[in-house]
């Protein structure tokens, strides 16, 4: 059996305001989740909780994962557990190079399993990174580049599907990777995580549009509003709101909210 | 490309280990504590020194007692110059094959790794213990080729015309107290004498140890490049951790003639108790260039301003330093670039890291003379802080007395940021590793100018640093 990821009513505050007000949701390795919703609603709070940032408060609920409940762990302890975020921002960091990074982050894993580990090889990694590269058919000099520094919208998002494959995690969490794209760099950032996808890496995808459902096909789609999961259902569900928008949502929930 | 620095996480040692050691003492020769003129004397006297020089150490002395302590930059207070040993002689010979070293004094080169980088990677290497440069060797065909590299004593001894010619006239002792100090009491150090058009393509290294209490260590080096030829030039130093104070005040003149190209690369590692009060200087005649690269990490204080004197129109001269400041360290470090004819250039790019309550000040004077029409200088600081107890200052010193002239100064101060380790670290790497990376980018402009080995070992000395002062 796969690890199973379970956000059972989930309570966070920003800056002392109430975001997320009792969210419920389990995702499996193997599945696909789409989580949609109008701006404000919560989602990339969800997204930054599960994930550890210090500036979310949790005051209530908990999220379990492999039968640990990770609000109480760091981030990175989440990271090796096998939880990934694909940022909505990635953040440059200027001066370490994208395979530095890479190959650091693969060590600090590796050194964690094993005190003793060595580190991967340098020919080995070239190996590696040069094979997923090639899958989301990147050009190999961005392994030299600056992490973000300079990078386009497009080439953020490539670099955090490329750190998505390269660190092989159970279930990722990708922040509208979809904003800000154009049509091209959006399908090919959409064919990268369709490539990936499989029976063992769990997806949620956070969307506010359908459009990058057409690449990535969820099984399970959600709708957030108010800091709530709404409604949830198959991929129709998806499709209707891309027609009818999210207005029939608001007026439906806005006054239960109240 | 790909990752150099994979020694850099998994390092569990501490400098105390690594290079914290020490050895006892059986030495040869140790002269009482304080300084006055029969100290003097006595070093002169040692080393069979000439009278002229002789006389220079007696009026250095002079000049070092009559120059008030100076009061800006690090607090220098606590130093107590009558509880200094000035002269330690450890071995009453120099040699040029590592087995004939003292055994205690060969391991301590052992541990730092020098016998090994000299058969990789360097073209001589010249290792001071105390006061007295133990070991020194210099590749045959440089040898052949008129390329001195020497213990300063020795040059003196060999190429007594030359020494005279240059000696303290690019730091004659008056320029500042701690220059006289060392001119009075100088033992060590370098002399490195380059002949037209001769490129010394690898690396010529020196390695400062210091290993007893309260030593002052005083090398003394003298560079000089003719017509057309090239070096470079690189010094490391560390020395044992004791609650007492030591004194490493050194002297560093380079001169440069026309077409010639001089690098000088430093990774000062002292221990956090050592003072570092450091004049370096070089002079650049007509299109020469001097690039001093500067790396401290270590030390209680440091005071070092690298110079450059550009003398001849097309010179060029270019300091590129970084300053890691840890608890209770400061590092007053910077550059100076003085323009004194037309169509000159320089560069200075320098990076400071303050963490743990350590604090980095950038001190730098820019002086543009007269006459010195159309030259160009650019200054660039950049200061990373890394928590809210440290400190970092900048004082920049522009003197321009030329219109026609370009300059720029930019300055910089930045913070390791909240969004930047929750970046990181959702990567899987911890908070230390995350500082360190979000470092290691901060000086990867400095690092990429060093020799590959250089940049593994400052890559490793930063981690080190870094290791178990975070959280």
């Amino acid at each position: 059996m796969g690890s199973v990821l379970e956000i059972r009513n989930l309570h966070v505050n920003v800056e002392d305001q109430p975001i997320l007000n009792g969210v419920n949701l389990i995702i499996k390795q193997g599945e696909i989740h789409a989580l949609m919703g109008p701006n404000g609603s919560g989602k990339s709070t969800l997204a930054y909780t599960l994930m550890g940032h210090p500036a979310y408060e949790v005051t209530g609920g908990e999220v379990i994962f492999k039968g640990e409940n990770i609000l109480e762990l760091e981030p990175d302890e989440r990271a090796h557990l096998g939880l990934f975020l694909a940022f909505q921002y990635p953040v440059a960091i200027p001066g370490v190079s994208v395979a530095n990074f890479l190959r650091t982050a693969i060590n600090a894993r590796r050194k964690l399993e094993d005190p003793n580990d060595k580190g991967i090889s340098i020919p080995e990694f070239r190996r590696l990174l040069t094979k997923k590269m090639d899958q989301l058919k990147m050009d190999h000099g961005f392994a030299g580049r600056y992490l973000n520094d300079g990078f386009s919208g497009g080439e953020k998002k490539r670099a955090e599907i490329l750190q998505l494959a390269t660190l092989e995690p159970e279930i990722a969490i990708l922040d509208e990777t979809d904003s800000g794209l154009d049509i091209d760099a959006l399908r090919i950032v959409a064919e990268g995580v369709d490539a990936l996808a499989g029976p063992n890496l769990g997806v949620l995808v956070i969307t506010h549009y359908q459009r990058i459902l057409n690449y990535i096909k969820p099984q399970f789609v959600h709708v957030m509003f108010d800091g709530r999961i709404v409604e949830s259902g198959g991929p129709d569900l998806a499709l209707q709101l891309e027609e009818a928008g999210y207005d029939w949502v608001r007026e439906k929930y806005a006054g239960a909210a109240q | 490309m790909v990752a150099e620095n994979e020694q850099l996480y998994g390092l569990k040692s501490q400098y105390a280990e690594k290079y914290g050691f020490s050895d006892p003492e059986n030495y040869v020769f140790k002269a009482r504590k304080g300084l006055d003129e029969e100290i003097v004397r006595e070093i002169s006297w040692m080393k069979g020194e000439p009278e002229w020089m002789l006389d220079l150490r007696l009026r250095s002395l002079e000049i070092f007692r009559s120059k008030p302590m100076p009061t800006w930059g690090a607090d220098l207070s606590q130093i107590n110059f009558d509880d200094i040993y000035y002269y330690l002689r450890a071995t009453d010979r120099q040699e040029s094959n590592w087995d004939d070293v003292p055994e205690d004094i060969k391991r301590t080169f052992d541990r730092l790794g020098i016998p090994e980088a000299e058969q990789k990677f360097l073209a001589g290497v010249g290792a001071q213990y105390e006061s007295e440069v133990v070991y020194h060797k210099v590749h045959e065909d440089l040898e052949r080729q008129g390329v001195i590299f020497l213990d300063m004593d020795s040059g003196l001894r060999e190429h007594e015309d030359i020494v005279r010619e240059y000696f303290g006239t690019i730091i004659p002792p008056t320029d500042n107290k701690f220059a006289a100090l060392n001119t009075a009491v100088w033992s060590g150090g370098s002399f490195v004498y380059v002949p037209a058009g001769k490129h010394i393509e690898m690396p010529l290294q020196a390695y400062f140890r210091i290993n007893a209490r309260n030593m002052g260590q005083f090398e003394r080096t003298l560079i000089i490049v003719e017509e057309g030829a090239s070096v470079h030039y690189v010094e490391g130093c560390t020395a044992p951790i004791y609650s007492e104070e030591s004194l490493h005040s050194a002297v560093v003149e380079i001169i440069i003639k026309e077409g010639g190209n001089c690098r000088y690369t430093t990774i000062q590692n002292w221990a956090n108790n050592v003072y570092n009060l450091v004049t370096k200087r070089a002079v650049a005649y007509r299109d020469a260039q001097m690039y001093w690269v500067d790396g401290n990490l270590g030390s209680k204080v440091t005071m070092k301003y690298p110079s450059v004197y550009l003398m001849e129109p097309g010179a060029h001269g270019e300091v590129l330093s970084i300053a890691f400041a840890g608890k209770g360290q400061h590092q007053d470090a910077g550059a100076k670039m003085v323009h004194n004819a037309p169509h000159t250039t320089s560069q200075v790019i320098s990076k400071s890291i303050s963490m743990d309550g350590g604090r980095a000040s950038y001190r730098g004077l820019l002086k543009v003379y007269e006459g010195a029409h159309d030259s160009r200088s650019h200054v660039v600081c950049d200061a990373l802080l890394l928590d809210e107890r440290s400190r970092s200052d900048t004082y920049p010193y522009i003197e321009i007395n030329e219109e026609r002239v370009s300059v720029g100064h930019e300055a910089s101060v930045s913070k390791v940021n909240e969004d930047q380790l929750f970046y990181l670290m959702s990567r899987g790497l911890s908070e230390e590793e995350a500082n360190v990376m979000v470092v290691t980018g901060f000086i990867e402009p400095f690092v990429k100018e060093l020799p590959m080995e250089y940049a593994i070992e400052l890559n490793r000395l930063i981690a080190l640093q870094m290791e178990g002062s975070i959280g």
